[in-house]
Formats: structure tokens, sequence, C-alpha cells
């Protein structure tokens, strides 16, 4: 399979039951993308397939075959950071970290699908993403900062 | 957490699929958006010999107008559905259903298609699909065939599909003004599958109901019509609702599970049927 990960062209042959998630986080080396349930539910693996958000851990690596796929390593350019990450950072988005990685990517996706979502919209395109330690609120008001609006 | 080991083909065309279906017999299995096939793979309660990848059929992927009815690709993903400008303006609980699936990044791989032929009497769109009393396109080796919903689902996790046949698209009717609609979902958390649904497509004239037509979700091993309430609402006027609501359960057969008991489900059915109802006289 040939896939472009964070704009790197790669080439590998795997296995077909090789997930996503594993491939980019075992083969490539990109651990940014976290592992949580490996039940579709929780986020914590969200990439980017194209532009849309997807869950690594429920595709197979050679599905992407052709594909572009960005990480969270993906994002920042010439090593200024993405947008969603400096929100996330000013606005205390994150404590362990461990869902970070997913919610910028979905926050991410979210923002070009609907660049300018209310509260209640912003609330229910991350249901999918969990997080345990931080509350919501503050990853609220960074996709908020983020989409241009004073939060 | 990791599938049983497969070989992995991927699909050119329908014709191809199909051809790829006999070839590999009945340990072959298709994947369209994978959202209910990876999961299952994952904990091994599936473990197909080879897959088949629908993924790179592009062409599955539209929402055509053809006149009375909307014409939906197998291949169109949730996310499109639920934006999709022709399904909103013509078959809002369509739409509105299909952003309820997951999350987006679940309706961004989910297909419409893969979603009923999975046949899981606790999906949405099964219920959904029956109410409208929509059509569903098969192809197989000896050509295309269409299926009304009422004979499409057999029981559990099994359709009217035989093992070379594919779905190729799904037809829905295109509701006028005066058919009002509401899609009801009990569920404990958001994300969560239903504990039950309701589907209600209502014909109104005047402030009354002509007809109505109600799909329950997660009351039996299929989707199933509500088939007593929808006689009861024949004519009826809107304070005849609570009443005609009262027989939702009527005919079903709910299981019990560690989300609620086949009793609680039966009165849950009969309280949002009434609430679906209300909300689809006043759309
Ligand atoms: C976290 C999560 C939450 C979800 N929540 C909900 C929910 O609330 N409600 C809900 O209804 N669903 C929910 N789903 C399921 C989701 O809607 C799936 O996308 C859908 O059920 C299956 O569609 P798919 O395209 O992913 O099919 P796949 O998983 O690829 O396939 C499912 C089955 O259908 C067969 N198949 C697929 N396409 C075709 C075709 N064109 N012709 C013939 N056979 C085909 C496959 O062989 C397989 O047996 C959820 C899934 C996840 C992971
Ligand atoms: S690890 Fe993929 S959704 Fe949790
Ligand atoms: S910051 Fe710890 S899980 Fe979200």
């Amino acid at each position: 399979m040939q896939v472009k990960v964070n704009g790197v062209t790669y080439e590998h042959e795997v296995e077909p039951r090789l997930l996503l998630v594993h491939y980019l986080r075992e083969v490539l080396n990109l651990t940014g993308t976290m592992v949580g349930c490996n039940t579709s539910n929780c986020g914590a693996c969200t990439v980017l397939l194209g532009e849309e958000s997807v869950k690594s851990c429920t595709m197979f690596a050679v599905q992407a075959d052709g594909r572009e796929i960005t990480t969270v390593q993906g994002i920042a350019e010439n090593g200024d950071w993405h947008p969603m990450q400096t929100a996330f950072h000013e606005n205390h988005a994150l404590q362990c970290g461990y869902c970070t990685p997913g919610m910028i990517m979905a926050s991410i996706s979210m923002l070009k699908e609907n660049p300018d979502p209310s509260e209640e919209e912003i609330r229910e395109a991350l249901e999918g993403n969990y997080c345990r330690c931080t509350g919501y609120e503050n990853i609220v008001k960074a996709v908020q900062q983020a989409a241009g609006q004073s939060a | 957490m990791i599938p049983v080991a497969f070989d992995y083909e991927v699909a050119e065309s329908v014709d191809h699929a199909i051809e790829l279906l006999g070839q590999h017999g009945e340990d072959a299995k298709l994947i369209a958006g994978g959202h209910s096939l990876i999961p299952i793979m994952r904990l091994r309660l599936a473990a197909p010999s080879v897959l088949i990848d629908l993924d790179r059929l592009d062409d599955l992927n539209y929402v055509r107008d053809e006149g009375d009815h909307l014409a939906i690709g197998a291949m169109t993903r949730h996310r499109d559905v639920h934006y999709n400008e022709l399904v909103r303006e013509h078959c809002g609980i369509l739409g509105y259903t299909a952003g309820l699936l997951g999350d987006p990044s679940v309706q961004h791989r989910g297909t419409l298609g893969g979603t009923l032929a999975h046949g899981d009497p606790a999906g949405d769109m099964p219920s959904v699909i029956s109410a409208l009393e929509g059509t569903i396109v098969v192809k197989g080796p000896d050509g295309e065939r269409t299926v009304g919903a009422s004979d499409f689902f057999k029981d559990y996790l099994f359709t009217d599909l035989d093992e070379q046949e594919v779905v190729t698209e799904v037809r829905v009717p295109k509701l006028s003004s005066d058919t009002g609609w509401s899609y009801k979902k009990f569920s404990r958390r958001s994300q969560d599958w239903a504990i039950v649904g309701v589907a209600a497509v209502v014909e109104k004239s005047n402030g009354n109901i002509d007809s109505a037509r109600i799909g329950l979700t997660s009351m039996g091993s299929t989707p199933i019509r509500a088939t007593a309430t929808e006689q009861a609402l024949s004519g009826a006027s809107p304070d005849q609702v609570a009443e005609a609501a009262n027989s939702a359960d009527e005919g079903t057969s709910p299981g019990t599970d560690d989300a609620a008991s086949a009793e609680f489900r039966r009165h849950l059915a009969r309280v949002w049927t009434r609430r679906a109802i209300e909300e689809a006289l006043n759309r």
C-alpha cells in the first residue's frame, strides 16, 4: 500500500487486518495518535482522511491505500502551531492530554463543515470524543476561539 | 482487539464485487463503511476469510431526484445524507436520522446501504425506511431486483439478500408539504444506540390525520410497523392520537437486555409513538 501521512508518502506491505491506528503508531511511529477504547467510542484515535475526521481504530490500514491521512503531528506548519492547538493551549482545554489529539482533529474537521458553529453544535459534533479529566467547558471555549468567536 | 487474518480484495465496480462474491463463496463478506463490521471483527464475533471492499465505489455515492422519489446510492455516507439539500427538502426524516447515527466521525464512514444490509433491528435507518415504505435495489449475478422495506428485513441481522447480492440503491418517496414526520430516539447517553426508536410519517389534511406510517426500532428481531396504531389513526383527529398510541406495542416482541426490560420497551414505544405523532402533526 502507498499512503501519504502528514505530507510524506510511505510504501509498506501490511497485513490486511492491521488497523490504521496501529499502522500509524507502530509502523510509522506516529504515536501522537492515541488508542483509547478500541471500540470506536472514545475518539482518541481520530485522524483526518482527506479532510474528514475518522476513527483510525475502525478502518484497516489497507483501506488508506492511495489516500491522504493527517494526524495531530501533521497540522503545525513550519514549527508554528495550528490555530486549534494554540486555542486548546490558551484555554486550558487539556489536563492529561490523552484525548487532545483526537479532540483537535475532530474539531478541525467540524470547522471545515461548519465554520461558525453554535455552542450546541460544538457539543454535538464532539459527542464521540471523550475526555476524562478536563471537562468539556474549556474544550468548547477553545473551539469557539479557533472559530474566531470571542469566547 | 485484533481481527482474525483475512484476504483483502478491492471491488472496482458492482459487477466486480458480485464476481468476487461468487469466486470466494460463503466465507467472503462485503465491507462498506466498516462501522458495524470492523467492531464485530475486532471482537472476533465475525471472522470472514475474505473482505471485499466497496469503499472505492464512489459512483454509488449520490442522491438523485427521480420525480416522485429520491434515489440514494448505497455507498452514500451518513454525513452526506445528513447534509444533502435534496434530502433536506424532500425527505427531512432521512437527513435528520442520518445525523443521529453515532458521531460525525462514524457518519463520515458509515453508509446507507451498509446500515440496511446489516439488518440490525436496533439500527435507526431500518425503521425509518420502513415508515417511508422505501425500496431497496439489489444486484446479483442474475441482474437487478427491487425489494420493499417490509420484505427486506427478515430476522435479527438477516435480510432478503442472497449471498452474491449487493445493495446498490435505496429509494424513498418525496414527502409533500402535507406530510409531517418525526424520528424519536430514546437512549441513555448521546451517541448510544436506541433503546427504542419511533419513526412516524403522517399524511395530514385540514388539521386531521389522513394516514400514518410508524416504524419501531428495537421492538423485535426486525424493524416493526405499529399497525394497530396506524389503523386507529386513519382519518383520526389530533385528540385521538393519545389513545391510538396506546396500541403501538401490539404485535411487537421486544427483548430484555442490560439497557431495558421488554415491559419497559413496550411502555417507551407507546409514549414515544404519541410524541412522534404529535411532533409530526406540527411539522
Ligand atoms: C460508535 C458507533 C456508534 C454507532 N451508532 C449508531 C446508532 O446510533 N444508530 C445506528 O443505526 N447505527 C449506529 N452505528 C452503526 C453505523 O450506522 C454503521 O455505519 C452502519 O450500521 C453500517 O454501515 P457500514 O457502511 O459501516 O457497513 P459495514 O460495517 O461495512 O457492513 C455491515 C454489513 O452489511 C454488509 N454490507 C455493507 N454494504 C453492503 C452492500 N452495499 N450490499 C450488501 N451488503 C452490504 C456487510 O457485508 C456487513 O455484513 C454506530 C457505529 C459506531 C461505530
Ligand atoms: S480508540 Fe478509536 S474510538 Fe476509541
Ligand atoms: S485531557 Fe485528559 S482525557 Fe481529556
